[in-house]
């Protein structure tokens, strides 16, 4: 049981009970790797993780409403599962987070989910925040000259809604009615900031109506309403409507990254109750209610996935680093054990 | 022979490049309309229409976050900063971002854009239409820098900036637009982008030099032969990568090295050429590598007289060339 | 209060003192201004005042020290407002010229404390023993070694100034440079001075040929001159019967040839009895250095070898206690390679003692030039055959017998008459005691 990709696009509002059960694997996949990566930080041995944990729902419901094989995916730190979703490898994303030689993403220079994917068109140039949303708009700009109907997708955060860029971004899109979805995962946190004092409103999808396109909220941890809420604003793209502005309201299970923790700033009544909202337990009631899942094929799905990602961990585990002299390679056209850009001086 | 100034040949390559190639694209503030406020955009709009040339909102970290995401997705954008003053908010776009596309995803992604931006005083700019912006992109690998003085450089370069592969910030001294005059050809042609110019031969010491210095260095090297003193003027043009080899050529074979700078000296493009001739020239220097540029105060005051004072000038250039010769 | 006593800077170029008696005891009670100790010094010797009234605590540089002004001499007790004898300096230090900080001051890094990529505590296991070196990106630029090269810029400036020539000097750089030390250095030993390969010293005549002295033969001369001005010469001589020697080595001679494959002459035993004498004579094996005396321990004794360049001292080390056969093998190795111009480093440094073997060219009485730094130089002289009186029971008859002298220069300042007197006894005893029937090693 591997991550399937996004076959076609699901333009249909409705997801079927397979599409669902399918949909419930990724996700569990996504929360065991996630968990995985977790612990090899604590290990030692991946230097940082910013967990999807909580946010599995919603990123998988998105990807389903698009069609990977012409979209665009502007995606920032937190896509795990999208990445999974969109047929990454659990070894791909090991790779990535241990920074090993095989990595795709970006032959591990990168932070880990930086870089550009090998199958689909989905990148993330940097962990500067916020930088993406006008390099969307670029993106849908050029598909707009070109005629084209794909669209672009750029996710970011509640706190990324704050940076320049992000306005910037969205009243270009706005003014040229670019065919871009602004896909804003908000869970109320910005490492340490609550939503109180990153905004003076309480949803960011009000900001859209001063940009002159639509924002719509949404239940991140609803599979079917996100994606239902995707399905809308991909047709408006792609029918020359212009952009949507999608605020998913999600929790952040884990703290900001394991880097960070979160009991400094969050109270054990806040960190427990929002636990409670956690995707992969809402969508197995959700399926078991609908006699689409029972509990021992919830267990069975559960092994399986602890199973794929011990075997994933022990085959990159035992992989190489990068050789030292591919740190020369694609500095620019023609660059790669040649430096010859002002190297300056007696090395 | 035609001939141009320095803001006809700019916007000529624009039209030439935008004829040869459907994906070239112009962004920037009045770049539409107005035909930009150097006029270096002038009829574009009239002839490839506003889809292909675009009137920005006035955002610069989105005119080069657009272009860049342009540029992924298949264009070949020319990005406008309309003042080098103004290129701050983009810098993240650019030095943060845009240099390492390519290096970032490990050549799977590339983002062939070009920004071009009007730099430099003498015009009564003041603090925030004067400034020289050169240093922050020169220092970044990724990018490609040049600074093109002259007409037939001014084609030459742009040209091979839009037809690049890879980011390229290309500085053109506003000063420079209607001031310098010279010899464009009318057929296509491009310079290489990491190649100097001798502009001037000479023996007895070399000048180091790009953009509104080069006019003012060979004015004073023309004099200076008048005292009998044979100076070599190398224009630099490109400052990233810079080309080392012309300097350290030159550097040893004169033995005297004067660079001539607009920007304020410290930590500057004048320090990475003093470097190189120290590297590499040591043995053959027959006196200390000598700088000549502006004091260290912000670039530049408004009043005239004080700009002035602030200036490189010809006759400033000849008092060091006079110097570094008698030694 | 407690309170530093320090000893006060005096004189311009004085540095340090010497102390002399203590004028006062801890537990004495003190004036300001009471003399507390004699100090002595180059230029004066001074009585240094308390600089505080109170008592005396602590003695801490003891009589005969000698200590660096500035240094703290002693402690006290202090009852009054203190001024150090240096002049009041601003409340504020000033940090520019109080040297480099301490290191509490810098700090240390502390074990285990380790920083994730975005805070946090990430302990990064990543890495073992890999090989984090760099490669080259190609296309570095910078001075190629090696490469035959001019005069650096201030190589030539030195040279200007001091009237050097540049030719005439070996560069002790990569690749053959001069470098700016080598020229330093010319400076510093008389250089070519005034004198350039295109001047000519006054009261030459036309006929008269004027050479260029090679960079060797400066050497040599700037050494001799060193040694002359700096040490004072003295010398003694003593007549040694080595008819016994002699005999023996005869004898010897083919057995050495064909047994340890060395040819046998007398240089390996004089240095075997030289060396075992300079055991027995330490201060014949010294040096004078900085106004000590250092007596050294190793005994190295060089050889004088005339090689084509000049004379040159191939040293054999650990001399003393080597058996002739290894001597004998050492020296044929070392002179041949001072007599082909490789030698090494090794081969020049370390010697505490000089042997010179004039006699090899008929020389029958010599005062040779001590080899700075060392403390003595000791020649053998010719080995000649004379009718000489040999007293046997009290009887005196003329005997031929083999006669060779060694004759000794010694630093007058390490040795006297008499040491230089015993040594050349020692020798003298240990090579007469040689006979057919000495079984040498």
């Amino acid at each position: 049981m591997s991550a399937t990709a996004n076959q076609s696009s699901n333009s249909t509002a409705q997801l079927s009970g397979e599409r669902l059960h399918e949909l419930y694997q990724t996700m569990v996949l996504s929360r065991y790797l996630d968990q995985r990566v977790w612990l090899l930080n604590r290990q030692g041995k991946a230097a940082i993780a910013a967990s999807a944990q909580g946010h599995e729902a919603t990123q998988v419901a998105c990807i389903e409403a698009t069609d990977p094989t012409k979209d665009h995916y502007l995606i920032y730190y937190r896509q795990f599962a999208a990445m999974i979703a969109l047929g990454t490898e659990p070894e791909e994303m090991l790779r990535g987070f241990l920074a090993k030689e095989g990595d795709p993403m970006s032959a591990a220079r990168q932070f880990p989910l930086h870089g550009a994917h090998p199958r689909v068109d989905l990148f993330n140039f940097s962990n500067v925040i916020a930088t993406q949303l006008p390099q969307a708009a670029g993106v849908a700009l050029a598909d707009k000259l070109k005629g084209s109907d794909a669209v672009t997708v750029v996710f970011f955060g509640d706190g990324a809604s704050s940076q320049g860029d992000t306005h910037e971004a969205m009243n270009f899109a706005g003014v040229h009615k670019l065919p871009v979805i602004f896909f804003c995962e908000n869970n109320r946190y910005a490492i340490s900031v609550p939503i109180e004092k990153q905004m003076g409103i309480e949803s960011v999808a009000s900001r859209a109506i001063g940009y002159g396109f639509p924002g719509v909220q949404v239940d991140g941890t609803d599979v079917v309403a996100v994606h239902e809420a995707t399905v809308a604003a991909v047709a408006r793209a792609r029918s020359g409507e212009g952009p949507t502005l999608i605020e998913a309201s999600v929790e952040r299970l884990l703290p900001h990254t394991t880097d960070d923790d979160h009991t400094r700033y969050r109270s054990a009544e806040d960190i427990e109750q929002m636990s409670q909202r956690d995707p992969i337990r809402i969508l197995s009631d959700l399926l078991k209610r609908r006699d689409l899942l029972t509990d021992s094929e919830d267990e069975a799905i559960h092994a399986e996935a602890q199973k794929r990602v011990n075997v994933a961990t022990d085959t990159v585990d035992a992989e190489p680093y990068p050789d030292t002299s591919t740190m020369f390679d694609h500095i620019t056209a023609g660059s790669g054990n040649n430096a010859g850009n002002n190297t300056g001086g007696n090395a | 022979m035609p001939e141009q100034t320095v803001i006809e040949a700019v916007r000529d390559t624009m039209f030439a490049e935008m004829r040869r190639d459907d994906s070239v694209i112009v962004l920037g503030e009045d770049v539409g309309n107005r035909g930009g406020v150097f006029l270096a955009t002038d009829g574009l709009i009239d002839e490839f229409g506003e889809d292909r040339v675009i009137d920005t909102p006035l955002a610069e970290s989105s005119i080069c976050g657009v272009a860049l995401g342009a540029a992924v997705n298949g264009m070949r954008p020319i990005a406008e900063i309309q003042f080098a003053d103004f290129v701050w908010p983009a810098i993240n776009q650019l030095v943060g971002e845009a240099s390492k596309v390519r290096y970032g995803t490990n050549g799977v992604k590339t983002a062939p854009m070009t920004v071009r931006v009007p730099y430099g005083g003498g015009v009564r700019g003041g603090l925030y239409h004067s400034q020289s912006i050169e240093v922050l992109f020169a220092h970044t690998p990724g990018l490609s820098v040049v600074a093109p003085a002259t007409p037939y450089d001014a084609k030459g370069l742009l040209a091979s900036a839009i037809r690049s592969d890879d980011p390229v910030i290309v500085l053109e001294h506003k000063r420079t637009y209607r001031l310098v005059k010279g010899d464009v050809p009318a057929e296509d042609y491009t310079i290489p982008i990491g190649k100097a110019e001798i502009k001037r031969p000479g023996t007895d010491l070399t000048i180091f030099t790009y953009g509104l210095m080069l006019h003012y260095s060979l004015q004073a090297a023309d004099m200076a032969a008048a005292n009998g003193i044979d100076v070599e003027v190398l224009d630099l043009r490109t400052l990233r990568p810079i080309d080392e080899d012309a300097i350290a050529e030159s550097a040893s074979r004169t033995g005297k090295a004067l660079i001539v700078q607009e920007d304020t000296p410290a930590v500057s493009i004048s320090s990475e050429v003093a470097a190189i001739i120290g590297e590499r020239c040591f043995f053959d220097l027959d006196g200390p590598i000598t700088r000549l540029g502006p004091p260290e105060i912000p670039p530049m005051p408004f009043s005239p007289i004080q700009e002035a004072a602030f200036m490189p000038s010809p006759e400033k250039i000849l008092a060091a060339i006079t110097r570094l010769a008698e030694i | 209060m407690p309170f530093n006593i320090e000893l006060p800077h005096v004189g311009e170029s004085v540095t340090e003192a010497v102390i002399g008696k203590w004028l006062k005891s801890p537990g004495d009670k003190i004036e300001k201004y009471d003399p507390l100790v004699e100090v002595i010094t180059d230029k004066v010797n001074m009585d240094v005042p308390s600089p505080a009234s109170g008592t005396l605590t602590k003695i801490i540089a003891e009589e005969g020290d000698t200590v660096q002004m500035g240094a703290v001499i002693a402690e006290m007790d202090a009852t009054d407002a203190v001024n150090n004898s240096a002049p009041p300096t601003d409340q504020v230090p000033d940090i520019s010229s109080t040297g480099s900080p301490s290191a509490s001051r810098i700090g240390t890094m502390v074990q285990g404390a380790n920083v994730g990529p975005t805070g946090g505590e990430f302990t990064d296991t990543s890495l073992n023993a890999a090989d984090t070196a760099v490669p080259a990106a190609s296309g570095t630029t910078g001075s190629t070694p090696g490469k035959k090269r001019g005069f650096s810029p201030v190589v030539t400036r030195l040279a200007t100034q001091h009237g050097i020539d540049l030719n005439t000097l070996v560069g002790t750089g990569l690749g053959g440079r001069v470098t700016k030390n080598d020229v330093l250095n010319a400076v510093e030993s008389g250089g070519s001075g005034a004198e350039s390969a295109s001047s000519t010293p006054s009261g030459v005549a036309a006929e008269d040929q004027v050479i260029d002295p090679s960079p060797i033969r400066k050497m040599i001369a700037n050494h001799m001159v060193k040694s002359m001005s700096e040490i004072p010469h003295a010398w003694s001589a003593i007549e040694v019967d080595v008819t016994g020697m002699v005999e023996w080595r005869t004898s010897n001679r083919d057995r050495f040839q064909s047994e340890h494959g060395v040819r046998l002459t007398y240089l390996p035993i004089a240095l075997s009895v030289v060396a075992d004498a300079l055991k027995d004579n330490p201060r014949l094996n010294s040096s004078w250095l900085d106004g000590k005396i250092v007596l050294k321990s190793a005994i190295n004794v060089g050889v004088a070898v005339a090689a084509e360049a000049g004379l040159v001292v191939p040293v054999v080390h650990d001399a003393s206690g080597t058996s002739i056969v290894d001597l004998a093998g050492t020296l044929d190795g070392v002179v041949s390679r001072a007599r082909s111009g490789s030698m090494t480093l090794d081969d020049v440094q370390g010697g505490t003692f000089t042997l010179n073997n004039t006699g090899a060219l008929g020389s029958i009485w010599g005062g040779a030039i001590i080899n700075h730094p060392q403390a003595a130089i000791l020649t053998t002289e010719a080995i000649v055959k004379r009718p000489v009186v040999i007293s046997k029971d009290g009887v005196d008859a003329v005997e031929i017998r083999s006669m060779m002298n060694i004759c000794l220069s010694f630093d007058h300042r390490i040795v006297d008459g008499a040491e230089a007197s015993a040594f050349l006894q020692s020798v003298k005893t240990g090579l007469e005691a040689i006979s057919l029937t000495t079984d040498l090693k």
